[in-house]
């Protein structure tokens, strides 16, 4: 392979001028670290309330969770990034589409907002099938026992079921992280977009995806020790210790 | 709000849509389910061998691609691809790879990680008995594993394999990052073109939804039928 491998290049001043191509990488990291995040508050909140709506006794609210769910895990990620940063504004009101066109960092905020409802639908099918996988008669203790609905989700229902979902949740917060390397099409400088120009600047390609690689690499491997030791903490007494689910 | 929606330009570029982008990505989807399959049903027995040799690199790969993005990992492979086929070929540049055949063996090497997983656990659904019996009959490991445990892993898992099909097929649409036409990029280069963006891009989501939307009600229609009954 006749390749010119030049991994110094990385304490290179990049063409920003100020930072080196490693600071660019660093910075491209933050983004993506806090893009997953935030969109990962958005996700679990409406994803907890999608799903726990698709366990209700009411036909009619469980089929507006079915479509929440169909809607938002049938359009590729790439497909909606695209709906929310170009035709959202547009359908507005021109003064509202005109405002969000011309807030900063407007890709950094349609990719939270993007990845939150996208990741949420994937989160509603855990949350419910979670609450699912618990015996019904939890649910009919509860009532018997005189809680109301939302108190027997509330003291029964779901700090069981978000214990048993901890490893699915596990790997829906990897895969936020890693889908937000989508969010460089509407020109996030998230890790992979740095990865990117790095490689358009210094023609160093295979340092530039190196870098990259092992960084989500480290990351992963954070997030997926963290997450066994809060899985060990949280694990419910009595039942088997779940896999983590091939899903992603 | 649709005041001044244009649908010619749907109508107009339909043709170049499907027949160009719709052919391509389907294509695509395809050739890298069927590699995609057959890569990852041999990473999942090299997994589940008891030779540390096969299972520890075969987890490696597995675990390895399963934690990078798959924008990064197209970059990867497109401009890894043709150094890939100067080393196969003994070239004496980095040989010319279009970006279908770049594409296409991104797709099946990533993919073949979220298959292995599957087929994985769809060789553990069949009991061990199953396994003991084939051996005691006289068959040997290839002939256990063709005649006996893989194909009631299929059958077992192909919801799960059709539901990752179509995955497969959403995915592809990333495709964009390296301005290839497929649907998605077709939809996009009318788009742009045509000043269009809020008509080409609602409906790709449609025609995405539709198609999406009714090979999982299929799937879920066929889990019922092709469920083995215990």
């Amino acid at each position: 392979m006749n390749y010119n491998w030049n991994w110094p290049i990385f304490l290179e001043l990049s063409p920003e001028g100020a930072t080196t191509y490693w600071q660019t990488l660093i910075y491209g990291t933050g983004w993506t670290l806090t893009t997953a995040m935030l969109a990962w508050v958005i996700a679990l909140g409406f994803g907890s309330v999608v799903g726990v709506l698709r366990t209700m006794p009411n036909r009619g609210l469980v089929l507006v969770g079915d479509a929440y769910v169909e809607l938002f895990r049938n359009i590729p990620l790439l497909v909606q990034m695209f709906l929310w940063y170009f035709v959202l504004p547009e359908l507005l009101p021109r003064s509202w589409g005109l405002w969000l066109k011309q807030l900063p960092n407007a890709s950094f905020y349609t990719a939270v907002v993007c990845l939150g409802f996208y990741t949420s639908a994937r989160i509603a099918e855990q949350v419910r099938a979670g609450i699912n996988s618990l015996p019904r008669g939890q649910r009919m203790a509860g009532q018997a026992l005189g809680l109301t609905l939302p108190q027997t989700y509330r003291y029964v229902l779901l700090p069981m079921a978000f214990r048993i979902m901890l490893p699915p949740l596990t790997s829906e917060f990897i895969n936020i992280i890693k889908n937000s390397a989508v969010a460089l099409t509407i020109g996030l400088l998230e890790l992979t977009a740095r990865a990117r120009a790095m490689q358009e600047f210094s023609f160093q390609v295979f340092e530039a995806f190196t870098a990259a690689t092992l960084i989500y690499l480290f990351i992963n491997i954070v997030v997926v020790n963290l997450m066994r030791i809060l899985e060990r903490r949280v694990a419910v007494p009595g039942l088997i210790a779940l896999q983590p689910s091939a899903g992603r | 709000m649709f005041a001044n929606f244009d649908f010619d330009v749907i109508s107009r570029s339909l043709r170049y849509l499907f027949v160009e982008g719709m052919t391509f990505t389907l294509t695509l989807t395809a050739l890298a389910t069927l590699g995609g399959v057959v890569f990852g049903t041999a990473l999942a027995l090299m997994r589940l061998s008891s030779f540390r040799l096969l299972s520890v690199p075969a987890a490696s790969y597995v675990n390895f691609m399963r934690s990078l993005p798959l924008v990064l990992v197209i970059f990867w492979f497109y401009f890894l691809v043709p150094y890939i086929g100067q080393w196969i070929t003994g070239a004496s540049r980095p040989t010319q790879v279009g970006p279908f055949w770049s594409s296409l063996v991104t797709f099946m090497l990533f993919e073949a990680a979220y298959f292995c997983e599957i087929m994985r656990a769809g060789i553990q659904s069949i009991a061990r008995g199953q396994v003991q019996a084939a051996y005691a009959l006289g068959l040997n490991y290839r002939q256990a594993m063709t005649y006996i445990v893989l194909p009631q892993a299929f059958r077992n898992m192909l919801p799960v394999l059709l539901t990752q099909t179509i995955i497969l097929f959403q995915d592809t649409s990333l495709v964009y990052v390296l301005s290839i036409t497929d649907f998605l990029g077709a939809a996009s280069k009318v788009a742009q073109r045509d000043g269009r963006l809020v008509e080409m891009y609602l409906f790709a989501a449609a025609v995405y939804f539709v198609i999406c939307l009714a090979a999982s009600l299929l799937v879920r229609r066929l889990n019922s039928r092709v469920a083995i009954l215990r």
